[in-house]
């Protein structure tokens, strides 16, 4: 059985760093990549009437857009290295659902970029990191 | 063609009116020249809304509403009991799919609907029916909130199931789309007529209920705390906020509102509770009140019967059960079940009414604002208001219950006051605009029409003391009930049908959470 590394990709510089490190170490290890992009979403947030009835309209529209401006120009970018690459889209709480995206397939590895926010804004927004790093089910690898 | 005409026969009225208004001698106040236009027009409308029945002081309409609300709670089999923990784990997420995430949730749908009725019938109409009836009315209010949780149940589920989807994503939904498309269903002739004066009565109970009334309510308030002064400027300042989130789009006004009305709902609860808990030792007592007020009366002006009507009147007011209003709100979340949006609207009358109102009142009367007769143990009352410790009634009255055990609360009321009056006015521009689409079709113009409209009366309604208008705006909103709960009556076997299909295949397994 192929190993399957989880790489958590929005399109920031940060995930693209963790991404190159994620498919330098598959390339080296013959293992694949399974592309993991979330999109914050809580089933518990509030919403306006208007947005409500737009809501099926606007997730399509938002589904599409990570589809074309997140996941598509990365394939583009990597289509040489030779490794190969699964995408997700998702969404949901961005930590959990690494993770869980993670035990689904099966990896044996996660691979999470950090944008190096300070302690203390770390401490009162949370970091996806650090949030990962408390609940992975298979060991996590933060790429700085 | 039809559309066209009737859009722009109900412009050139609305023109003659505000109009004719201007032409008037302009010694008179606007106020004085509104109030008259409006009561001469209105009034006999008014009148046979909330008429009595003969020999009685019973207005026939609450009658409406609370039969009603038994029938459905009949017709369901106590639906509202058996369904009540099912309705939770469905709120809480358990029957959703994963697969689904972004979408509306049951929850989102519920919030929403609830930052619609939640408002100052919770806060003030509580305590004009606690002032008017005593405690006993608290009594047939949590009865008439349990009853109307069914017919919540029943235009919710109509509403979901009867919805517009439209090719690019949007829906539309409510009693109008309900009435057309199931009397259609079902054969029975009518609907079409129904559902246009069920929108004609949705848009005038958007503009008055909906908005007026709230504007008006919002300056009273702030005035109450930091003094005097004149109207349009709370109105201009509502109006603004309102149009940049109804016209310009501004969301994130609307965002923080949502957000922050919740939080208020539930402090005002957990305020409530503390009150409440520092009185533990009034708590039998406060209960016996209630109990024996609702069949005694405790003197209150009309006993028992008095209790009864004032209690009802405000579980109809407060949670819009039958009104229609709510199934427009549950009508876009996403479910491939219609009746399951039914159960989550079950929840609003308990939360709204059973939950919400019943602290109001628990704190007014635990707090001892009402005064009794230390002779007769019964409530002094003085030209039918029970008298209370600083002659309040009202926001006053609650406000005065509140600061009389925390002293600062009357200022955090105020802000409840004005969110929970901004936020159904958002709702209810939605409702109204609903309507407004319904009749005279979807168009940017024809939208812009409206909503303009609706900023127009912020100002209208926070600005003047406008009786008549306001009476009339609640009998639109009650007006909207009776048409809507006629198409209920006739729809009401479709929801049966789902519901057996339903429950068969929750009992069978086929229906299951999502571990």
């Amino acid at each position: 059985m192929t190993l399957k590394y989880v790489v958590g990709y929005d399109g920031s510089p940060a995930s693209r760093r963790a991404a190159e490190f994620a498919l330098e170490q598959a390339r080296k290890c013959d293992a694949a990549v399974v592309v993991a992009h979330v999109l914050e979403w809580s089933p518990y947030s509030f919403l306006t009437p208007e947005e409500i009835e737009e809501r099926h309209k606007r997730r399509n529209e938002e589904l599409a857009r990570a589809e074309t401006a997140v996941i598509e120009p990365f394939k583009q970018d990597i289509a040489g290295r030779g490794v190969t690459v699964e995408a997700i889209i998702r969404y949901g709480h961005i930590a959990d659902t690494i993770c869980d995206i993670a035990s689904e397939v099966g990896a044996s590895q996660i691979f999470i970029g950090r944008d190096g926010s300070s302690a203390i804004s770390a401490r009162v927004f949370g970091s996806v990191a650090g949030s990962i790093v408390q609940t992975t089910p298979v060991p996590c690898t933060i790429v700085p | 063609m039809k559309r066209a005409n009737l859009f722009a026969a109900t412009i050139a009225a609305f023109m003659s009116m505000t109009g004719a208004a201007m032409a008037q001698d302009a010694g008179r106040s606007v106020d004085q020249i509104v109030n008259e236009t409006f009561a001469g027009a209105t009034g006999w409308f008014v009148a046979l809304i909330f008429s009595p029945f003969p020999g009685t002081s019973f207005p026939w309409i609450v009658a409406w509403l609370v039969v009603a609300a038994t029938v459905f709670t009949l017709y369901f089999g106590f639906i509202q009991f058996r369904a009540f923990t099912h309705s939770i784990s469905l709120v809480k997420g358990d029957y959703a799919d994963p697969n689904d995430a972004g979408e509306v949730s049951h929850f989102q749908a519920l919030a929403t609907a609830l930052s619609g009725t939640v408002g100052l019938g919770n806060i003030a109409g509580v305590a004009v029916a606690v002032g008017i009836g005593g405690p006993g009315a608290t009594f047939w209010m949590i009865l008439a909130g349990l009853m109307g949780m069914a017919s919540k149940f029943t235009e919710c589920t109509l509403g979901v199931k009867y919805r517009n989807e439209y090719p690019d994503g949007t829906v539309s939904g409510g009693p109008m789309y309900y009435i057309t498309k199931g009397f259609k269903e079902r054969g029975i002739p009518g609907g079409r007529i129904l559902a246009v004066m069920f929108a004609i009565f949705c848009i005038l109970g958007a503009l008055g209920g909906g908005n007026m009334f709230q504007a008006n309510q919002a300056h009273q308030q702030i005035a109450g705390v930091v003094g005097d002064y004149p109207g349009w400027i709370t109105g201009l300042v509502f109006a603004a906020v309102v149009f940049a989130v109804i016209v310009g789009g501004l969301k994130s006004i609307a965002r923080v509102t949502e957000k922050v009305v919740p939080f208020m709902g539930v402090m005002y609860v957990l305020t409530a509770l503390v009150i409440i808990t520092m009185n533990y030792d009034k708590i039998g007592w406060a209960f016996g009140q209630i109990f024996e007020g609702a069949f005694t009366g405790l003197g209150v002006a009309g006993g028992m019967v008095g209790a009864l009507i004032q209690g009802f009147k405000r579980a109809a007011f407060s949670n819009e059960a039958g009104v229609g209003s709510a199934a427009i709100a549950h009508s876009a979340v996403r479910t491939k079940e219609p009746i399951t949006e039914g159960f989550v609207s079950l929840l609003e009358p308990f939360i709204d009414t059973v939950v919400i109102c019943t602290m109001t009142a628990l704190v007014i009367i635990i707090t001892g604002q009402l005064l009794i007769d230390p002779v007769t143990g019964n409530y002094v009352v003085e030209n039918g208001v029970i008298a209370t410790v600083g002659g309040t009634s009202g926001v006053g009255l609650t406000s005065a219950a509140f600061g009389s055990a925390l002293s600062w609360f009357p200022y955090i009321l105020v802000l409840a006051v004005i969110l929970f009056a901004f936020s159904t006015m958002i709702s209810w521009s939605y409702y109204g605009l609903k309507a407004w689409t319904y009749l005279f079709g979807e168009g940017k113009t024809k939208e812009l029409v409206f909503k303009v409209m609706f900023c127009v009366f912020v100002v209208i309604g926070a600005a003047a003391n406008l009786g008549p208008v306001i009476d009339f705006s609640d009998a639109a909103i009650f007006a909207m009930a009776v048409v809507n709960v006629i198409g209920l009556y006739f729809l009401m076997p479709i929801v049966k049908r789902e519901l057996n299909s339903y429950l068969g295949r929750l009992k069978s397994g086929e229906i299951s959470k999502f571990a």
